[in-house]
């Protein structure tokens, strides 16, 4: 028996969760979503603990999670960095923002620095073209952003 | 009454049932639209249409796009072209794209000769790629059973309509994104960690060498060639009613003669027969259904019924996995791969004079969850298998093809004895219904001590995915299950746990058809009529036999009162019967 361990109250929490959507097979990506939104990313643990719950294949489960860039299985950042890499922020240097933001932080797309602070990932507009090149980092949104800001940016959660 | 729908394809005036594709229209007027991922086994209600490859496109009048025709629904009026030169450009440019990503070994490629990517690019004509772009790497993951190389998927997905709809083992889903996709178990691990059960119908599906079974041949040349080894061979039922197709032989054939006759010639020291072991398990089987169906009579509470069959080492993982909490349900007898090989190493070792280290015994099955099961751990004494390995059909008929014999016109020869010897009930444990009937058939006699004056149980044959029957021993109503492949399994076992199932005893075989449409059969290309014509030359077979219940085979008899005592008698239990594990995930809480 191949044992996976997991603590209780997060075993309570997932159960919860699946339950709130009937334990639906066909509401995966609500349950995943809301998952995410608790435990901050999708570990193969809960992952298995969701496809029983919902009596659906760990395969399809983790077929759902890799299709969709927005899940991720490695923990985010207690401050998650997303750059826009959409057309318009593309066009107007969100490229040289994102260089600047990993080499300041020293880590690539999709990973997160070792003390756990800040992670880097890339989306596709958020629909503030207005402001091109955008950032979000957790709820806040930065606009026109410059490589120049990328310092200052980081210094604020760093206090 | 059906609505009728007329349509124009290639000049030609067509009226079809509304509903029907394009590709079922063309068809019906003898237009044969080259597919890839498309599949359709008709008589098991298997369809797998994602029109994900664009082979099958052809032009409507009036679209701006062509239509995958696998898919796309006839509809009043229009006007198809199947091959105009758009057509004809299109496909050819789809498959050039589709082999820019796919490695260029077809010379030394398992699937060579039989893959259909091979044979549609020939179709197609493809003489030259235009395309050079990235190539997927992925590593080769080698199981017990199966080899996945999914650099040479084509990303068609029938193997996940095998695996999730048809057997729902659940064990493959696509993974990732565009150029990244790929069919894979959950967290990309190997094949042997996920919860595959090695029934092999993935591979029986696959169109291209990415899924293959782990092949033996050349282990069994060299052993063939070790003087100090005595190798003996054990043939399943179900392979002689498909081994000629390899050859071009009509389906459903019979070379039972043919194939002891080239496995004669290729050295074995003896050829014996799976068949003999099947009607052992049917002694051991039979005696533990009676024993329980007794006890239940009796007002025993404790009983297990329904009891299900366990010789298919797929269905075994199957609810070793995904039903661990009704492991204590099947019989405990071995499947007649695992009883033949213990009588082979302990009993006819010894006749014989030899050492049990010095004997290798072999196994030909249509399977390719028997070579995992051969090498449990529970089926080894010392670390030496009672079976070393098992070869599929396919490989069996590659080995006589290399060894320059034709099958065709090889003479008529017998098995050896004592352990070839077999009746009819033994040869129709390779159709679906097939084992419980030969139970059937002992059972009866047992129980009631009357003869049965025909053995034929009509009502437990068939195609049908769940079937039931009820059998009159004499008084006693017996009803008994039948279900071949894992998803129909999956229902009587929900019924089961559920305490809705009426039934005393249940067949189960993971392949659809049962053993004779195997993972490791000659590949049937989406032909499910060969599967029928399979299953119709065993019962022939039967017919033919001049003892048909398993306990009046002679050398059984022979082998109780010599060497085993009586079914389900200590020795028995230790050379003939075995136990289940847990293998489901166990979720740890801390």
């Amino acid at each position: 028996m191949a044992k996976i361990k997991l603590a209780k109250s997060k075993v309570d929490k997932l159960v919860e969760i699946c339950k709130s959507f009937d334990n639906e097979g066909s509401e995966l990506i609500n349950v995943l979503h809301k998952a995410q939104e608790t435990f901050g990313y999708l570990p193969a643990e809960v992952q298995e603990i969701i496809a029983r719950e919902l009596n659906v294949s760990v395969a399809h489960v983790y077929g759902v999670v890799t299709f969709y860039s927005f899940f991720s299985m490695v923990p985010k950042g207690e401050f998650p960095i997303s750059i826009c890499m959409g057309t318009a922020c593309y066009v107007r240097g969100a490229e040289k923002v994102l260089e600047e933001f990993k080499r300041q932080l020293s880590v690539p797309v999709g990973e997160t620095t070792e003390d756990g602070k800040f992670s880097i990932s890339c989306l596709r507009c958020v629909g503030a073209c207005g402001l091109a090149p955008v950032v979000t980092i957790g709820e806040r949104v930065y606009g026109r952003v410059s490589a120049g800001d990328v310092a200052d940016i980081i210094k604020e959660y760093q206090k | 009454m059906e609505k009728m729908i007329k349509l124009t394809i290639d000049k030609k005036q067509v009226e079809v049932p509304q509903g029907t594709t394009i590709l079922e229209a063309a068809k019906g007027i003898g237009v044969d639209i080259p597919t890839l991922c498309y599949m359709h086994l008709g008589d098991m209600g298997i369809e797998h249409k994602p029109g994900g490859c664009r082979i099958c496109v052809v032009e409507v009048e009036g679209r701006r796009n062509l239509a995958p025709s696998c898919n796309s629904k006839c509809e009043q009026g229009m006007v198809i072209h199947t091959h105009n030169m758009r057509v004809l450009n299109a496909r050819k440019t789809v498959m050039e794209l589709m082999l820019s990503d796919h490695p260029f070994d077809c010379l030394v490629c398992a699937k060579s000769g039989n893959c259909d990517l091979q044979s549609t690019a020939q179709q197609l004509g493809v003489r030259e790629l235009h395309y050079k772009g990235e190539q997927s790497t992925y590593k080769v993951d080698y199981s017990p059973s199966i080899i996945r190389d999914m650099d040479k998927c084509i990303m068609c997905r029938r193997c996940e309509t095998m695996c999730n709809d048809v057997q729902t083992v659940g064990a493959l889903s696509a993974v990732n994104r565009g150029f990244q996709s790929v069919v894979a178990p959950a967290f990309e691990m190997d094949l042997e960690k996920s919860t595959c059960t090695y029934c092999g119908q993935c591979v029986a599906v696959c169109p291209t060498g990415a899924l293959t079974e782990k092949d033996h041949t050349n282990q069994l040349i060299r052993d063939l060639a070790d003087p100090k080894k005595t190798v003996v061979v054990q043939t399943a039922p179900a392979v002689r009613a498909a081994l000629g197709e390899e050859f071009g032989m009509e389906p459903g054939t019979l070379v039972t003669g043919k194939m002891v006759s080239a496995l004669r010639q290729l050295g074995f020291n003896s050829v014996f027969d799976t068949d003999f072991a099947a009607d052992l398990t049917i002694m051991e089987e039979g005696t533990e259904l009676l024993d329980r169906l007794k006890r239940h009579l009796d007002g025993d509470k404790d009983v297990k019924l329904p009891i299900l069959t366990s010789c298919c080492p797929g269905w075994v993982n199957f609810f070793e996995h995904h039903f661990p909490e009704m492991k204590d349900i099947p019989s405990t007898a071995r499947s007649p791969q695992q009883m033949f090989g213990p009588i082979a190493k302990n009993y006819l070792a010894k006749e014989m004079g030899i050492k049990r280290e010095d004997m290798i015994v072999v196994s030909i099955m249509p399977c390719l969850a028997k070579k995992y099961e051969c090498q449990r751990d529970e089926f080894k004494v010392d670390g030496d298998p009672d079976v070393n390995y098992s070869i599929s059909t396919r490989e069996l008929a590659n080995l006589i093809k290399q060894a320059n014999m034709d099958l065709k016109t090889l003479p008529d020869e017998e098995f050896d004895n004592p352990l070839g010897e077999s009746t009819g009930a033994g040869v129709i444990f390779g159709a679906t219904g097939g084992v419980i009937e030969a139970a059937a058939r002992t059972a009866y006699e047992v129980y009631t001590g009357k003869t049965l004056e025909n053995v034929n149980f009509e009502a437990l044959r068939g195609m049908e995915g769940i079937r039931s029957a009820t059998v009159d021993f004499d008084g006693l109503d017996v009803n008994i299950g039948i279900a071949h492949g894992l998803g129909n399994a999956r229902k009587l076992l929900e019924d089961i746990r559920d305490g809705k199932s009426q039934y005393h005893a249940i067949e189960i075989m993971a392949c659809p058809g049962g053993c004779i449409g195997g993972g490791g059969q000659p590949l049937h290309h989406g032909d499910s009529s060969i599967l029928k014509k399979r299953a119709a030359a065993l019962y022939r077979e039967d017919e033919g036999k001049a003892i048909r219940k398993s306990h009046e085979n002679p050398y059984i008899i022979k082998l109780y009162e010599e060497f085993l005592g009586k079914p389900c008698g200590e020795l028995s239990h230790k050379l003939l019967h075995t136990h289940y594990f847990d293998k489901s995930k166990d979720i740890e809480i801390e």
